[in-house]
This record gives C-alpha cells, sequence and structure tokens, in this order.
C-alpha cells in the first residue's frame, strides 16, 4: 500500500512530478479564464484537483506505454507528455493543434506521445486500452496500457466487460477510476451502489487499490505496482482514485448548485500540489522555479493559439479514410 | 497433366484467406466467440464455429477467443488496430452490432478524422447477415445499410467464394475499418472454383456478372444469384438483363452502374434489406439525380417489407427479394407492348 514517503523517488523525479502538477493546474486555471472571456469554443471539461491521479499515474508509465483518457482528458494527456502548444491550439480548433483542430478537447490524442485520446463518450477508452494492451502482448512489447474512467463511466457495461476481458486475455493494462464525486451533476451517493469499484474489480480477478488521488505519492505507488505487475505478465491491475474536481462538470454549463456548502473550498485546502509540496520535501525556491516556467509556457501556448490561423477548408474532407 | 479444379465453399473461402492473411502478416490478429473454441473446457480445443475452424493449430498465439462481451473486443480491435495490429474480430450475427455500436459508431469510424489523420484503423468486423436459416428476427438482418451510412467505415458483402476469399484478404490488408458481410446462406450454399494462391479484389470495384442491355439489376450478396436466375428467365422472354453486382457497398463504384444504365436506360436495384434509408433507396436515388437523362423508366426496387424478420418458415420465405419478384419489377420498367409480349 501506498505511504507518505518520497524516498524512492529522486529530488528530480519529484520537482518534475511537480512541475507536470503545476502544469496541469496552470493550463486549466487558464483555460477556465479565456473560457469565462467567451474565446473558446465547444464543450471543455476541466481536472483542477485531480492532477496527482494523472501525474502519479502517468509518472509510473514510460515512452512507448499507452494511455486511453476521458472526456476530462487535459491532464492525462499533459502527464502523458504532450505538447501544451499544440493542445491549446486544439482547444482553439486551430490548424497545428494535437489533431489540426477536429478532435478538440474531447477528442484531444498524441498517439506519438502513446495519448490515444481522450473520449467522448463514458467508458470509451476502456476497451481501446484493452486494444493497445493486445498489440503489446501479440508483438512482444512489454509497453504498459492505462484506461483511465470517470466514477460515472465506471458504470458503464463497457467497462465491466473491459474488466472480463482484461483478465481472460491477461492483458498488460491497468484501470484507474478516477471518483470526483460527481457523474455530471449526479453523486457518486447516488448511482454507484453497492460496494467500491475496487471490489467490482476484484471480482473479476484482479488486484485492486483505493487511493487518495490528491497525494500524490500514494498514487505513484499504488500505479508502480500495477505498471510492473502488467509490464513482467502478470495481467490487469485496477486503481480507484479519490480526488474532487475545482471546476464544475464542464465549463459554461454548471452553476455547481449540486455542491454542498463550502465543498469547493474544503478541496482547494486539500490540494494536491500544496500536499506534495510538503511531502516531497520541495523549497520555495524549487517550487517558484518551476511556476514562473510553466506560467510563461501557458502564456505561449495561449497567444500562439490565439494568433494561430484556422484549419483550410478543405480540412473538412481530409482523414475520413487512408484510402476510399 | 492438368490438376483437377479445386471447388470451395464460401465458408472455407474465407477460412483460406485467414489463414493466408495470418501466415503472411504476423500483425494479423483473430478474435471472437469460439474462433477457437473449447477454452475451459474438459474436451480437445478447436471446436471452433465458423470460418476458423482448424487455424488455431497454425496460429496457437493470435486466434483469440473472446467471450460475449462484443464492446470490449471490437472495442479492443479500434484499440489494437491503432497501435499496431490488423485485427479480424468475429460478430458472429450482424444483428450483435446492437450491444457495441458506440465501438463501431463513435470508435471505430472516427477515431482517424477526429485525431486530424495521425492514426489509422485496420481492422475488420465479420458479420453474418441475411434470412434463410430460420433465426428469427434478432439473427436476420441485412444491416449493411446502417454501416453504408457512417463516414468513415467500409462496407463490404461477397456474393460468391472467389469474391468472399479476395475481398477478405483486401479487407484485412486495407488500412481503414472494413465491415465484412457474410451471408449466412452462402456459407455452404454457394461453392466455386478458388485459386489457391494469396490474391485481392480491390475493395469499391462491381462487378458486371451478366452483360445485357435491355435492363440493368444491380442486387446485393445473396441476391445476385437471385438476379442470374430472373435474368436467365427474362432471357428467354427475349430480354436481356445485365446484372451488376456492387461487392463492396462502400465505397460504391456508381460508375460501373452509371455505364450500365447509359446502355440499357432501365434500372432495378434487389436489395434484402428494409426498404426505408437503405442501400437501394441510396442507389436509386444516386442514380435518379444523376442520370436521369439516361433513364427510360422509373427506377424500381426490389427489398424486404418494412418489418422485422419472422421466424415461421412460411412468412421468413415471404421476407426476401427472389427470382419471381425481380422479374416482376423488371417487366414494370419496359414499354407495355413488351411486357404483353412477354406475357
Amino acid at each position: 500500500m501506498a505511504t507518505e514517503s518520497a524516498g524512492t523517488l529522486g529530488r528530480e523525479e519529484l520537482i518534475e512530478a511537480y512541475r507536470v502538477m503545476r502544469t496541469i493546474r496552470a493550463f486549466e486555471e487558464r483555460v477556465h479564464a479565456e473560457f469565462g472571456s467567451g474565446e473558446l469554443p465547444g464543450a471543455v471539461h476541466l481536472y483542477a484537483g485531480q492532477e496527482a491521479v494523472a501525474a502519479g499515474v502517468c509518472g509510473a508509465l514510460v515512452e512507448g506505454d499507452y494511455i486511453a483518457s476521458t472526456h476530462r482528458g487535459h491532464g492525462h494527456a499533459i502527464a502523458k507528455g504532450c505538447d501544451i502548444g499544440a493542445m491549446m491550439r486544439e482547444l482553439y480548433g486551430k490548424a497545428g493543434g494535437s489533431c489540426n483542430g477536429k478532435g478538440g478537447s474531447m477528442h484531444i490524442a498524441d498517439f506519438e506521445r502513446g495519448m490515444l485520446g481522450a473520449n467522448g463518450v463514458a467508458a470509451g477508452g476502456a476497451p481501446l486500452a484493452c486494444g493497445s494492451a493486445l498489440t503489446a502482448k501479440i508483438l512482444g512489447k512489454r509497453h504498459v496500457s492505462v484506461a483511465f474512467v470517470g466514477d460515472g463511466a465506471a458504470n458503464q457495461g463497457s467497462f465491466a466487460e473491459s474488466l472480463n476481458l482484461a483478465t481472460v486475455w491477461q492483458l498488460p493494462v491497468v484501470f484507474v477510476v478516477e471518483d470526483n464525486g460527481y457523474a455530471q451533476a449526479t453523486g457518486t451517493r447516488y448511482h454507484l451502489r453497492g460496494l467500491d469499484v475496487a471490489r467490482r474489480a476484484e471480482a473479476f480477478g484482479m488486484p485492486a487499490a483505493i487511493v487518495d488521488g490528491t497525494d500524490y505519492l500514494a498514487v505513484r505507488a499504488a500505479a508502480d505496482a500495477a505498471v510492473e505487475r502488467a509490464r513482467s505478465g502478470g495481467g490487469p491491475s485496477f486503481i480507484e482514485c479519490k480526488a474532487g474536481r475545482f471546476f464544475g462538470h464542464m465549463e459554461g454549463f454548471d452553476q455547481q448548485g449540486y455542491r454542498g456548502e463550502g465543498e469547493v473550498d474544503r478541496l482547494r485546502a486539500e490540494d494536491c500540489l500544496v500536499r506534495f509540496t510538503a511531502a516531497a520535501g520541495l523549497s520555495t525556491e524549487d517550487v517558484n522555479g518551476v511556476d514562473v516556467t510553466v506560467e510563461a509556457a501557458v502564456e505561449v501556448a495561449v497567444a500562439e493559439a490565439k494568433a494561430a490561423p484556422a484549419p483550410e477548408a478543405a480540412e473538412l474532407l481530409t482523414d475520413v479514410y487512408v484510402s476510399y | 497433366m492438368t490438376q483437377p479444379q479445386r471447388v470451395l465453399s464460401y465458408l472455407d473461402a474465407l477460412n483460406e484467406a485467414l489463414a493466408q492473411e495470418l501466415a503472411a502478416d504476423p500483425s494479423v490478429v483473430v478474435f471472437g466467440e469460439d474462433a477457437v473454441g473449447g477454452h475451459g473446457c474438459d474436451g480437445t480445443m478447436g471446436h471452433a464455429w465458423g470460418p476458423t475452424r482448424g487455424l488455431h493449430n497454425q496460429f496457437p498465439d493470435r486466434i483469440l477467443d473472446a467471450p460475449i462481451t462484443e464492446s470490449a473486443f471490437v472495442g479492443a480491435a479500434v484499440g489494437a488496430a491503432a497501435t499496431g495490429l490488423r485485427p479480424v474480430a468475429d460478430l458472429l450475427f450482424v444483428d450483435f452490432a446492437g450491444v457495441c455500436f458506440d465501438q463501431i459508431l463513435n470508435q471505430a469510424a472516427k477515431l482517424r478524422y477526429m485525431v486530424g489523420g495521425k492514426a489509422a484503423v485496420p481492422m475488420v468486423l465479420r458479420c453474418m447477415w441475411g434470412t434463410g436459416m430460420r433465426r428469427g428476427a434478432q439473427h436476420s438482418q441485412a444491416l449493411y445499410s446502417l454501416f453504408t451510412h457512417i463516414p468513415g467505415l467500409k462496407v463490404v458483402a461477397p456474393s460468391n467464394p472467389v469474391d468472399a476469399k479476395g475481398l477478405l484478404a483486401a479487407s484485412i490488408q486495407d488500412d481503414d475499418p472494413v465491415i465484412f458481410f457474410e451471408h449466412k446462406l452462402l456459407y455452404f450454399g454457394s461453392r466455386a472454383v478458388v485459386p489457391e494462391e494469396r490474391y485481392t479484389i480491390p475493395l469499391g470495384q462491381a462487378k458486371v456478372v451478366r452483360e445485357g442491355d435491355d435492363v440493368t439489376i444491380v442486387a446485393i450478396g445473396r441476391m445476385v444469384n437471385e438476379a442470374l436466375a430472373a435474368a436467365e428467365r427474362l432471357e428467354a422472354e427475349g430480354v436481356r438483363a445485365e446484372v451488376v453486382d456492387p461487392r463492396t457497398l462502400s465505397p460504391f463504384d456508381f460508375d460501373t452502374v452509371y455505364a450500365s444504365v447509359e446502355k440499357t436506360s432501365r434500372l432495378v436495384v434487389v436489395d434484402e434489406s428494409n426498404p426505408r434509408c437503405s442501400v437501394a433507396t441510396d442507389i436509386a436515388g444516386t442514380v435518379a439525380e444523376n442520370r436521369f437523362s439516361s433513364l427510360s423508366a422509373a427506377v424500381r426496387t426490389v427489398t424486404g417489407p418494412h418489418a422485422p424478420v419472422p421466424f415461421s418458415p412460411a412468412l421468413e420465405d415471404a421476407f426476401p427479394p427472389n427470382a419471381d419478384k425481380i422479374v416482376d419489377a423488371v417487366r414494370s420498367t419496359l414499354p407495355s407492348s413488351v411486357t404483353s409480349k412477354a406475357s
């Protein structure tokens, strides 16, 4: 089980973990502000508050590993090493975006980085991650796949099917359920009955851990164990991470009246970044150095995204097929 | 001395295509329910239901049994295809697309477009279709119209063993997702001399299977045989029908149909599926829109009714088009002098 010790991670790794989480936070805070000013089109779901999950899980991965993400996918993409400039251009629907502007926030992907895509369908990524895990297994590569799924999607049939298939085929896959308390505006107390999702996963025959999703070191320890198990041929594992989101389900559409009094304030008081800084023993100088760099990078990403041209009109009809 | 020519069933032709593609390309992987058969049982392995029979002996690591979880294994085919494999997943009956439609509609079909062309999904989803086996409403449909409607998918429906082998090989080698329709009555009922060597038939190329210049009959899948039977009878009446087998429904070879209609000036489309928003109405409408001046009569469609497929043999046999219905439809496109001469 996870501990609060940073002992197994070196200083550089700890600073990198902070940089990843700080980048996600800065990216999402800025997207929130930009959306509020009416500049950003489309449906945008922000990840702020859950950074330790993406960073902790992806911190356990190496190049060649795959992740399949959710509609709330910016954090996963950043943690997997996707370029925030290309991501921001994608959010603005511009040429040079991660997907040339054809995906947007909900389909942001970078196959070169092993990021198989955010997904507009709840639990859409779980079967896909079984597929990329099958690729690794058939081709004899030691790549691990991770499927991120929200608490709402944990009820989907395709998710349960994926847990079973991964066990049947002994796939090198790690299922990560992020319980942020809500499926849109419906609370887990209502929509997710019975035992924890982790117990459901255990019932399919895989080890399952429940961790505090605001604790990077706890998430990382669980992910390290699950990834190592998958990489060494031990089959699938499951991790349930509990971490609330700071913002609503979707920008512009969610007044968050369903939240309890002071709930968001409490979540922000348990900020995974603050918690990590203390646990990792990072100095103010360490933190400030990263913060300045990250803020500048996000500023550049936004400025470049706004200045970037729209995709060519002909792009409407390209990329439907490889050949037709 | 020449060898006797080898006759294969449609089912065996599919098996041979799978075997040859598995042998030629280590990234080809085949899975579905009972693709191996016998996993988890006390008896022997290899009790595959259909075209994968015997393949697990040759390719033990690349033929996989799947649990009855179509969402998971069709979705896994998408993920596997996007990361380096060429999966051939078996849905069994196409009717089961209902339980995994998201994986086909939203994942397989759209992944390449959504990521701006930076990924491809070279997968094949094989499925059985069609009436005639007394399987009732949930195992007998002709659902290719649903998939033809969706950009990003290719749709193939071979009518004979030679095309089945060549089109399956082409579908596996193709870099886009292909929904491959195998008519269940053709599995054993359609037999032909099939070349032993590995070959492909390009997707999107129709075939004129019988030449004529009085009327064009476009027929899909098993209906090609019914159209040929109708053409035979029409010949006896002095009406020369040209029969076109599209073979691929998406992409669709309209040029071959146009060329035929320009010659015959009459078109009858034969499609076993339900009539509304169907491949038949698509072909009829597209020809009417683009070759109106070539037509000397209204386009006719011969399809199943707007009803589910019934179980009772007496009722089911009345469901699909047949040679009689096709002959009637052709007659209705002819000038009355020809029709009266014929009757």
